[in-house]
């Protein structure tokens, strides 16, 4: 047969696709399942801010924004950056409100990505990092961290992999999907490497609001790192505001000012209404996100501890809402174990190996379930595990 | 009394489940099995766990259904023991589920279950206002419940999730 000419871009050509959706395929048609594969609170949004967004829409707030957002949830980022992670950033000129925390990083990489600049990407790490620096025209080079480090990047690690045409790192703490959760001391060492090779860091902090033992270092307030950093967070983890799509991204005003620009070409503003549910979240929806962390922090203390118990390896994770266990002790890969497991016993999670390289041995928990799906979970693992 | 950041965590884990297996319940707050059972003995030795009780929806069992009313009863306070001694003589009737002493237009605010409307009638006709510090009775009957205790009796809460997601 003649080849047909192909109308798609070279780039998106060579993507691959996320590992992720080949799993999902395979778990929607299976009844009964117990699904730990979900990146999602199970929490349903706080009633006052699903209410504070009904009473918009009756007021009928349905225009755009400001293309930066509304002023006034900017400057309630503000205040609760200020006051929750000692960072400052002005309103007016370093805040944009963007569809969820996944656009934001779009935004950050596309503003400061020319061709054949080099990203690098610490795996294990959520799936669209690579792909995203690709489609700003840049160059993804990944650097694979050790379970023995608990999965945190060492200083020498991140030198070695610098070249002449870096331009900047993704981190990612607390982790998605190991939940490790980098301290002040971690941060100040990748600091250092950025000051030194003068690196531009961006910074995933969507998970910030769920760290459970330590208490959350912001890399921008480590000292000197507010000028080299791009900060992104959001409303759906910490808010158990997924469906909602809003985040935001703080940088300084040069950086913030390029991403406002295309921003403004590609998207116009976040949705309205998610906004104004987003402005409750942060005036009285505090109180629920404690509530939320403690529920996850015992969830956590359990699971983590079954698992041991159960012989899957685990270190403890320090925030988010994932195990990432190895299984090495069985002898199968990532993929066979998801696999068998959500065949046989019906349990979905998600194989290591979809989050990079280094993730291969072990899989991906999220415990954001109630305590009787995880304890019925923990049951039909064990079993699992028994019997191979 | 003052209770440890864990055994609050006990007290609030068990509030909503006091059936969870106390090695899971161990689990969540990182403590040894023994170590739990101890501190649930000792919050229940002080009465600060009172109970361990289910909420049922009798509304649900065919001829159990029953009736609730809230009474607001106005009462003459009596030297030297204020409301406590008729709010002891209205408590200790099995009929009544609750008793509160409000602030506002009247004083004791009375919960009581009976079979039927007139079980109830009969109750505060007979029994309530009859007492002698009783001055007057205001019934109101409840006619659903939509949420008891912190409980949402009809409630959809499936899991409205994808199954597997990044």
């Amino acid at each position: 047969m003649e080849q047909t000419k192909t109308y798609l871009s070279e780039t998106v050509n060579a993507l691959k696709p996320s590992g992720i959706r080949r799993f999902f395929d395979l778990a929607a048609g299976i009844e009964g399942v117990i699904s730990l594969g979900v990146g999602e609170p199970d929490f349903v949004t706080s009633w006052s801010v699903r209410e504070a967004a009904i009473l918009s829409l009756e007021q009928g707030y349905t225009s755009y924004t400001a293309n930066a957002g509304l002023l006034e949830l900017r400057e309630e980022i503000s205040a609760y950056m200020e006051k929750g992670f000692h960072v400052t950033y002005s309103p007016k000129k370093e805040i944009i409100v963007t569809v969820g925390a996944s656009q934001a990083l779009d935004i950050a990489l596309r503003a400061i990505i020319d061709a054949g600049d080099e990203v690098i990407v610490i795996e294990p790490c959520f799936v669209s990092y690579a792909p995203l620096v690709a489609l700003a025209g840049g160059k993804p080079v990944t650097v694979q961290t050790k379970k023995e480090n608990d999965f945190k990047i060492t200083a020498e690690e991140l030198e070695q992999a610098i070249t002449n045409r870096t331009k900047a790192v993704i981190l990612c703490s607390p982790n998605n999907p190991t939940g490790t959760m980098l301290n002040r001391h971690d941060l100040e060492e990748i600091a250092a490497v950025a000051k030194k090779h003068d690196l531009l860091i961006l910074s995933d902090e969507i998970y910030a609001e769920l760290s459970y033992d330590e208490k959350f270092v912001s890399l921008a307030a480590i000292e000197g790192m507010r000028e080299r950093t791009i900060l992104i967070s959001g409303f759906s983890k910490g808010f158990a505001m997924t469906g909602w799509r809003l985040g935001f991204v703080c940088a300084p005003e040069e950086i913030t000012q390029a991403m406002l620009k295309i921003h403004q070409y590609a998207i116009m503003c976040a949705p309205t209404m998610a906004q104004y549910a987003a402005v409750e979240a942060l005036k009285n929806g505090q109180e629920d996100v404690i509530a939320m962390r403690k529920d996850y922090r015992r969830r956590r203390n359990y699971f983590v501890q079954s698992l041991n118990e159960i012989g899957l390896d685990c270190h403890i994770p320090g925030g988010a809402f994932y195990a990432f266990p190895s299984i090495q002790s069985t002898g199968l890969t990532s993929e066979q174990f998801a696999e068998r497991l959500l065949l046989e016993e019906k349990v979905a999670v998600v194989p290591g190996d979809v989050f990079g390289e280094s993730g291969q041995g072990h899989i991906r928990c999220s415990y954001a379930s109630s305590m009787e799906q995880l304890q019925e979970a923990v049951k039909r693992m064990k079993r699992f595990v028994e019997r191979i | 009394m003052k209770l440890t950041e864990i055994e609050l965590e006990i007290v609030e884990v068990l509030e909503k489940n006091a059936r969870i297996p106390v090695e899971d319940l161990a689990k969540m707050v990182n403590l040894s099995v023994q170590e739990t059972e101890m501190l649930i003995k000792k919050l229940e030795e002080s009465n600060v766990i009172v109970q361990y009780s289910s909420i049922v929806d009798w509304s649900k069992i065919a001829g159990q259904e029953g009736v609730t009313a809230m009474i607001d009863v106005k009462v003459t306070p009596k030297r030297g023991v204020g409301f406590d001694e008729i709010a002891e003589r209205i408590y200790r009737f099995k009929e009544v589920k609750a008793l509160y002493l409000m602030s506002g237009a009247y004083d004791l605010s009375v919960v009581i279950e009976g079979k039927t409307m007139n079980e109830v009638a009969n109750f505060v006709s007979q029994k309530l206002s009859t007492l002698d510090s009783v001055i007057s009775t205001t019934t109101h009957f409840i006619l659903k419940k939509y949420k008891h205790d912190g409980t949402i009796f009809e409630q959809n809460d499936d899991d409205k999730r994808i199954v597997v997601a990044p």
